[in-house]
């Protein structure tokens, strides 16, 4: 007898840990005539739920959670609530393919005027000085060649913030590696944090190995 | 029944660990709120995006690339420095409304959050960026 009110107190104590699990199964508990073939049930079938449920490609399955619910804002905090949840800003905005990151094509949303921000922090009017010109960098490898643009750039940023403090405004005078961008050096001060992610790999690598130099050789 | 216990301490575990699901790129400020008594700040960049280039506040306003990096005070607010700038009644909402800025879990640490820093580097110290 006291065994089965172990085995009671340890099943509602599991139930308890389980949170948004145990009103389910606190509900199946109720209708089970015999209690300990309930928990035989639940024993075996639980590891197996969890151990299918693995995460193989370590996907982040919770995205754009309204401020309440996204773990970083305080639910208990009033102005929380009035706080705007991402996906009705992101409504009518152009997504992109992958929805890494913010899932939204932020240079296709300024050239296609979806969103209009200020270059000027009070006059509306004003436009960025836009410079049309890419870089394509060789990497190590197999890997595909890097195009860089500095039109997308230029149209949201200032090139002093990339010059020279980040990048030193010279054809090979910088060292990049995907190390350095990855611990938020280089391109990852921007790429990784706020801009799309790396693992967007074509996004930059868009070039394809063989393509002939600025004069018309192949590597 | 020990089965049944380790199932039940697996749930909650893995449901302690389920991360965030904010938004890319909310940057959460605490160095100095918590010490204060003030909910850590949260700083969405989407939302600010969508209505500024990046080069208003990082080139204009001074604001450094890195979170918590640029020790702004509420002093420096009210003088119109930093968050300031619009945040002053007139461009966006004033400093009065303290709970909207200052809108972070408590215990949050300064980040970035999904940022490849934040999930690349083991999260022991309170200062990675």
């Amino acid at each position: 007898m006291t065994i089965m009110r172990w085995k009671g107190l340890f099943y509602i104590l599991g139930l308890y840990l389980c949170g948004p699990m145990s009103a389910q199964t606190l509900a199946a508990s109720d209708t089970a005539p015999v209690p300990g073939s309930v928990t035989q049930k639940q024993g075996s079938a639980i590891p197996m739920a969890a151990s299918n449920s693995f995460n193989r490609l370590l996907k982040v399955t919770r995205r754009h959670q309204p401020p309440v619910e996204d773990g970083i804002h305080d639910p208990d905090n009033e102005g929380t609530l009035l706080l705007q949840a991402p996906l009705e800003a992101y409504a009518n905005l152009p997504r992109t393919p992958s929805d890494l990151g913010n899932g939204v094509d932020w240079v296709r949303a300024v050239d296609e005027h979806f969103i209009n921000p200020r270059w000027d922090i009070l006059d509306p009017s004003e436009q960025p000085l836009v410079m049309d010109m890419n870089i394509i960098r060789i990497p190590k490898g197999s890997i595909p060649n890097e195009l860089f643009p500095h039109r997308q750039h230029t149209l949201l940023l200032d090139c002093s913030n990339c010059h020279p403090s980040i990048f030193i405004p010279q054809k090979g005078a910088n060292q990049i590696s995907m190390a350095a961008n990855l611990l938020g050096q280089k391109c990852g001060t921007c790429h990784g944090k706020v801009s799309f992610p790396f693992s967007e790999c074509k996004r930059c690598h868009s070039q394809p190995k063989d393509a002939p130099n600025k004069r018309g050789n192949r590597p | 029944m020990v089965k049944i216990f380790a199932a039940a301490l697996f749930c909650y575990f893995a449901l302690l660990v389920t991360p965030a699901g904010a938004e890319y790129g909310d940057v959460v400020i605490n160095n100095y709120a918590e010490g204060q008594g003030m909910r850590p700040v949260v700083f969405p960049h989407w939302f600010h995006r969508i209505r500024y280039t990046c080069k208003v506040c990082h080139a204009d306003l001074g604001f450094k690339f890195k979170a918590g990096g640029n020790d702004i005070t509420m002093v420096k607010i009210i003088e119109g420095q930093f968050c300031g700038a619009c945040h002053n009644g007139n461009i966006a909402w004033s400093v009065k409304n303290c709970n909207l800025c200052h809108s972070g879990k408590p215990g949050t640490p300064t980040q970035v959050h999904e940022s490849t820093t934040q999930e690349l580097v083991v999260p022991s110290a309170r200062g990675i960026r």
